[in-house]
């Protein structure tokens, strides 16, 4: 019954795990290139934002079909309402990571110190992406509540970051910049986790047509 | 004004066979109530008691109260009743032999309006209400069967509407028509909910969510769901009811 529709919604879950890889493939890369503070490769990653903008405008468009042309209602709607949106939040996470990429080409002379805590949060908001992104798949709802668990870890470790930072620019005034950027970067990576729990929140809405604050 | 119809425990049989298995509902006035459901659901044999035609076919049983205006419909003159509730169907069915004024006011000359100059008041005020006077004004001579689709299936609701009922049944009235004349008949539907209670059988999903306030889904003989329209769209109680609205029935 209503396979074009159901086509369709496999379709969608499809171009976003494709786009959450993307996203994934982007953060890594702006990662790395911070850690290594390699602004030729920072330039090469924000080229590169133009790959998920592409996603977002084809999820989109394939959301837009399917409104169009299956006129779908109650859960049929609020999947594909929710894909649209999730596009959305995955489109800001791919920019947030490219905005990391931005900071190396600010950041001037070695690292104020080897990265600890920044790395962890970038892999537990990908750890948290990934996630929300499979609890649409299978309407996992226990995959969704989760990610606001994780998502007080990220705050946890964005809090320490900064505090940290803190201390080494009051020490050493001539980092001041460098600690201001990666604080930014902090935040970034804050934000890009609760942008994963936007996702947890639609994912909650099309199983229960309720909406719930996982980021709290 | 519209008044509201209660329904209770109502049984109806075809025969041996029970189309309806003890329906509870309350139709509110001025409302639109729109009632789905797949075919042989029991639909059309719900609206069809509410003005006592389904009990005229031979072999058909009812049981079971439906209270109109605090009255009992079974305590009343059929005809009398069906002066208060009338009744469009699926395809349009003007008298062929009649012109289109003649259509409009056969009712009301059946109940015994004979001035002339009163029937013209009617004819006029009901082709209005039906949103066609505009368009039959300078041709009301006409037979009714000239007209189109569309056309006719509004001067079937001007006939109805000329008796000045309080409810209007309509059994799937755009299902004939084209989509320009079914957005007249919806556009219409709306309008007229003002001053009738109408409930209105469809098929079509997309126009009971367009034009509904509350929504019924019909399944088997019973009376599966019944609430506000943009629920039953959006988040409906019953998993049957989802499988049906969302087109994975069966």
């Amino acid at each position: 019954m209503r396979q074009s529709l159901n086509d369709g919604q496999l379709v969608l879950i499809q171009l976003l795990k494709d786009m959450g890889a993307e996203v994934e493939r982007i953060l890594q890369g702006c990662m790395q290139t911070l850690i290594s503070l390699d602004r030729k490769q920072a330039d090469f990653w924000i080229a590169e934002d133009q790959k998920i903008n592409d996603f977002e405008r084809q999820v989109d468009d394939e959301c837009v079909r399917l409104i169009a042309t299956q006129q779908p209602v109650a859960k049929d709607l609020r999947k594909i309402i929710s894909a649209m949106k999730i596009s959305t939040d995955l489109e800001r996470m791919g920019d947030l990571a490219i905005d990391i990429a931005k900071i190396v080409r600010r950041i001037e002379g070695p690292l104020l110190k080897k990265l600890v805590d920044i790395p962890i949060m970038a892999e537990k908001s990908l750890g948290m992406m990934k996630q929300g992104l499979e609890a649409y798949a299978s309407e996992d709802m226990e995959l969704a509540h989760d990610l606001a668990v994780q998502d007080d870890q990220v705050d946890h470790l964005y809090k320490r970051v900064v505090k940290d930072l803190l201390v080494i620019m009051t020490e050493r005034p001539e980092v001041l910049d460098q600690g201001m950027y990666l604080s930014f970067v902090g935040r970034y990576l804050e934000r890009f986790a609760d942008h994963a729990t936007n996702i947890g929140e639609n994912v909650i809405y099309i199983a229960t047509a309720g909406r719930q604050d996982l980021n709290k | 004004m519209g008044q509201t119809l209660s329904v209770k425990q109502l049984e109806a049989w075809y025969g041996s066979n029970k189309t309806l298995k003890g329906i509870n509902m309350e139709i509110a006035a001025n409302h639109v109530t729109a009632i789905i459901g797949p075919s042989g659901c029991g639909k059309s044999t719900f609206v069809r008691c509410i003005n006592r035609m389904h009990e005229t076919m031979p072999g058909t049983k009812v049981k079971g109260e439906i209270i109109l205006d605090g009255e009992s419909i079974y305590d009343q003159d059929p005809v009398v009743l069906r002066k208060m509730v009338g009744m469009v169907f699926q395809k349009p069915n003007p008298f062929p032999s009649m012109s289109i004024y003649e259509n409009v006011v056969a009712g009301v000359r059946l109940n015994g309006t004979r001035n002339k100059q009163n029937l013209q008041v009617i004819a006029e005020k009901s082709l209005r209400m039906a949103a066609l006077w505009d368009e039959v004004k300078d041709r009301l001579n006409y037979s009714g069967m000239s007209l189109s689709g569309g056309q006719q299936q509004r001067l079937c609701i001007a006939r109805a509407l000329a008796v000045e009922p309080s409810v209007l049944l309509m059994d799937e009235p755009a299902s004939a028509l084209d989509p320009i004349a079914t957005t007249h008949i919806e556009e219409l539907v709306r309008q007229l909910k003002e001053d009738y209670t109408i409930l209105i059988v469809t098929h079509n999903m997309q126009q009971a969510a367009r034009i509904a306030d509350s929504t019924a889904f019909f399944l088997n003989g019973e009376l599966v769901e019944h609430g506000p329209t943009s629920d039953i769209f959006t988040n409906p109680n019953d998993k049957r009811t989802e499988d049906y609205i969302t087109g994975r029935f069966g």
